[in-house]
């Protein structure tokens, strides 16, 4: 008998008592109450909370945002399906590195070198502040988002839920998944938190009106 | 070692970092000695309880949401077969590979075999039970191959060449300055000037680790959740380093307790609202990775899970037991126990220290190994882990139940001074004339007590009771004398 079987006969073996199935009781909230403007009010405050840097823009103001917020980066990378209207302001685009697609997939040690990066997100939980990149072609693959210090992130209000079983319900499980609540962070010393450990230390969330 | 004679065939004790190899009382007696370590608890662990009280609270549906999370746990281990078929299926169709690992030592062959297979001799870790559980980083060190932790708090347990003593911040014993003195002391090229602020020793981290991230070829990490109907894994974590692990290494090698699976991804959504509020008492921790099988161009290209059983399968037999395995490791039980804020993790033995340790690690061990007998008593029974646990886990129930597996494992021999005790106890009030018997002795007992009327020593085992309180003296006269004084018929 193969390891797997004999782990399998053992388990059923354990539950030789046939112990009974319950049903779930699923009478926690599935949809969450808050209206458009309550769910970008709450994650704001959310996202304020866990030390993030907050705008919220009308859509025609996301490119100035984005250009402000990366001033001090010598350069960025971007995953090679964002919408090129919010970077149309770069004059100096040997600061843009392209990544994914026709452009190929960036080094460790490229992106180790580039001080910020820009990404688009697939949706965000707004009672727990929480923005989540489903490797989207506006998003790119995951270590773009994880290598450069600071990261900008833009959330699209139609892409805003109340509460997390609605996001789920609007995700495609198989797909590589991160979920990001603040900029990196720590509670190992003393259980008090501090932010600002591997991942970028600096998060910055444009939430597009 | 004494091993676990068991009544089901087929079923096999977990081994590995699961044994109290002193009894309980001693060991807490110990470490109760160090009055730094209850300072530091006590601190770390009124923290966070805080901060959990304040997050379950601000969700008005906190205790649906621990309902659904017991009921779901209770149907994955009543339907466990089929899903880890189904588990297994999902990860290989998406190019994964799937290993089964009977115990901790074949659970490190695995391991060992995969690093080996990659030509590398040190691999990057994410915080894992599971790893800590089977002894992974000792195996691969004696066969030459480095296992670096990256999460912050096993890393000042790694360089202080210490023991983990909590599930959620293994380093909670030791105080910002006892850090920044084992940074100093042990890790190369730190700055001498490094303070003791928790920001400084975090960057201090991130400094130390980011060439190891950047350049590791094999990662292992643990898993938080693993969803059956998908194949999907997930890892929940606050530093970054989990990402680093899991996205960067050519090679990733997961080890999961065959109980860790869900049904489906969507019952995420109870979970991933259950365990960061009850663990770090936040909303959501900072980052949460969920992968499945292999994603061409991200991520690692070669990826390796192993189920591990390890005694799951001997705590699963236990009916009144088994539902310890609904545990997600949070730790709300250990922050809220008195006896844990006091004795510490390291009293406990093994892997999994605090309410949640004290009946897991027996369960998978069998009672009767080493001293992990003496761990259901490490309680007063006092039931807030119960109220805290995100899953509703009957810690006291199971307590109590393991007890008595403890008392029935110690029948036959010698009768020991309990059973004389007993026996004799039982004797006595067994009936009215043996009573009046036994109370013809009360005098002895005042003579006992002496002026003061209390007796402050008895002996034996009886010893236990006095160690702190005085008995007052018997009074001179039994209640059933004076009644019979009092009714007699003139």
């Amino acid at each position: 008998m193969s390891t797997r079987e004999q782990i399998l006969a053992a388990v059923r073996t354990a539950l030789k008592d046939a112990p009974a199935v319950p049903d779930i009781p699923r009478k926690y909230r599935l949809d969450g109450e808050a209206d458009a403007q309550q769910r970008i009010d709450v994650l704001v405050d959310r996202l304020e909370d866990y030390k993030a840097g907050v705008t919220v823009v009308d859509e025609d103001a996301v490119p100035a945002t984005i250009r402000d917020l990366l001033a001090g980066a010598g350069s960025y990378v971007v995953p090679a399906g964002l919408d090129p209207a919010w970077l149309a302001w770069e004059t100096d685009t040997s600061r843009i590195r392209y990544d994914g697609g026709a452009h190929g997939a960036r080094s460790v040690t490229e992106l180790d070198a580039t001080d910020a990066v820009v990404t688009a997100s697939a949706v965000t939980v707004a009672e727990s502040g929480t923005i989540i990149l489903d490797g989207s072609p506006d998003q790119g693959r995951r270590a773009i988002s994880l290598i450069p210090d600071h990261h900008v992130c833009v959330v699209r209000s139609r892409d805003v839920t109340a509460i997390l079983p609605e996001a789920l319900r609007r995700l495609d499980g198989t797909k590589p998944l991160t979920m990001i609540s603040g900029p990196s962070a720590t509670s190992d010393i003393e259980l008090e938190r501090v932010e600002g450990v591997h991942g970028p230390r600096r998060l910055d969330v444009v939430i597009i009106r | 070692m004494s091993r676990t004679p068991i009544g089901m065939p087929g079923l096999r004790p977990g081994i590995g970092n699961l044994f109290a190899e002193e009894k309980f009382p001693s060991a807490a007696r110990r470490e109760l000695g160090n009055s730094q370590l209850r300072k530091n608890l006590k601190h770390a662990t009124s923290t966070i309880r805080a901060k959990r009280l304040a997050v379950t609270g601000e969700l008005p549906d906190w205790e649906e949401l621990r309902e659904a999370g017991s009921a779901l746990k209770t149907s994955v281990m009543a339907r466990l077969p089929e899903l880890l078929e189904a588990f297994e299926a999902n990860v290989t169709a998406r190019g994964g590979t799937v290993h089964w690992a009977r115990d901790a030592d074949e659970a490190n062959a695995i391991i060992h075999g995969l690093v080996t297979a990659q030509g590398v001799d040190e691999v990057v870790k994410v915080k894992s039970m599971a790893t800590q559980e089977i002894g992974m980083n000792e195996y691969l060190e004696e066969r030459g191959i480095s296992a670096f932790e990256t999460d912050l708090a096993e890393l000042i347990v790694q360089l202080g060449h210490d023991k983990p003593s909590h599930i959620l911040v293994p380093a909670i014993h030791k105080n910002r300055t006892e850090v920044r003195d084992i940074f100093l002391q042990e890790m190369p090229g730190v700055d001498p000037g490094l303070t003791d602020e928790p920001r400084r020793l975090a960057m201090a981290a991130r400094a130390h680790l980011r060439a190891k991230f950047l350049t590791a070829k094999v990662a292992v990490s643990g898993a938080n959740f693993g969803i059956a109907d998908s194949g999907t894994l997930g890892v929940v974590e606050s530093e970054g380093n989990g990402r680093m692990c899991l996205t960067l290494p050519e090679t990733l090698i997961t080890v999961m307790g065959i109980e860790k699976l869900l049904p489906t991804f969507s019952d995420l959504e109870v979970f991933l609202q259950l365990l960061p509020r009850s663990s770090t008492g936040e909303r959501m921790n900072p980052y949460t990775s969920l992968w499945t099988g292999v994603t061409e161009g991200d991520g690692p290209s070669n990826f390796h899970v192993i189920l591990l059983d390890n005694g799951r399968t001997n705590a699963l037999a236990d009916e009144m037991g088994r539902s310890a395995l609904h545990c997600i490791r949070c730790s709300a039980c250990i922050n809220v126990c008195p006896v844990y804020e006091r004795a510490g993790g390291h009293a406990y033995g093994s892997t999994y220290p605090g309410p949640i340790g004290a009946i897991l690690s027996p369960l998978m061990t069998g009672i009767e190994a080493e001293e992990n007998g003496s761990l259901p008593y490490a309680s007063s029974l006092c039931g807030a882990c119960y109220d805290a646990c995100p899953v509703k886990i009957n810690i006291p129930d199971i307590l109590v139940h393991l007890r008595g597996k403890d008392v029935d494992a110690h029948r036959g021999g010698l009768p020991s001074e309990l059973d004389v005790g007993l026996k004799a106890a039982s004797w006595a009030l067994s009936g009215g004339r043996r009573l009046a018997a036994v109370e013809k002795l009360l005098p002895l007992g005042r003579a006992a007590a002496g002026r003061d009327k209390k007796i402050k020593k008895l002996p034996g085992l009886a010893a236990g009771w006095t160690q702190s309180r005085d008995i007052p003296a018997p009074p001179a006269q039994s209640f059933r004398d004076w009644w019979a004084k009092e009714h007699k018929r003139p």
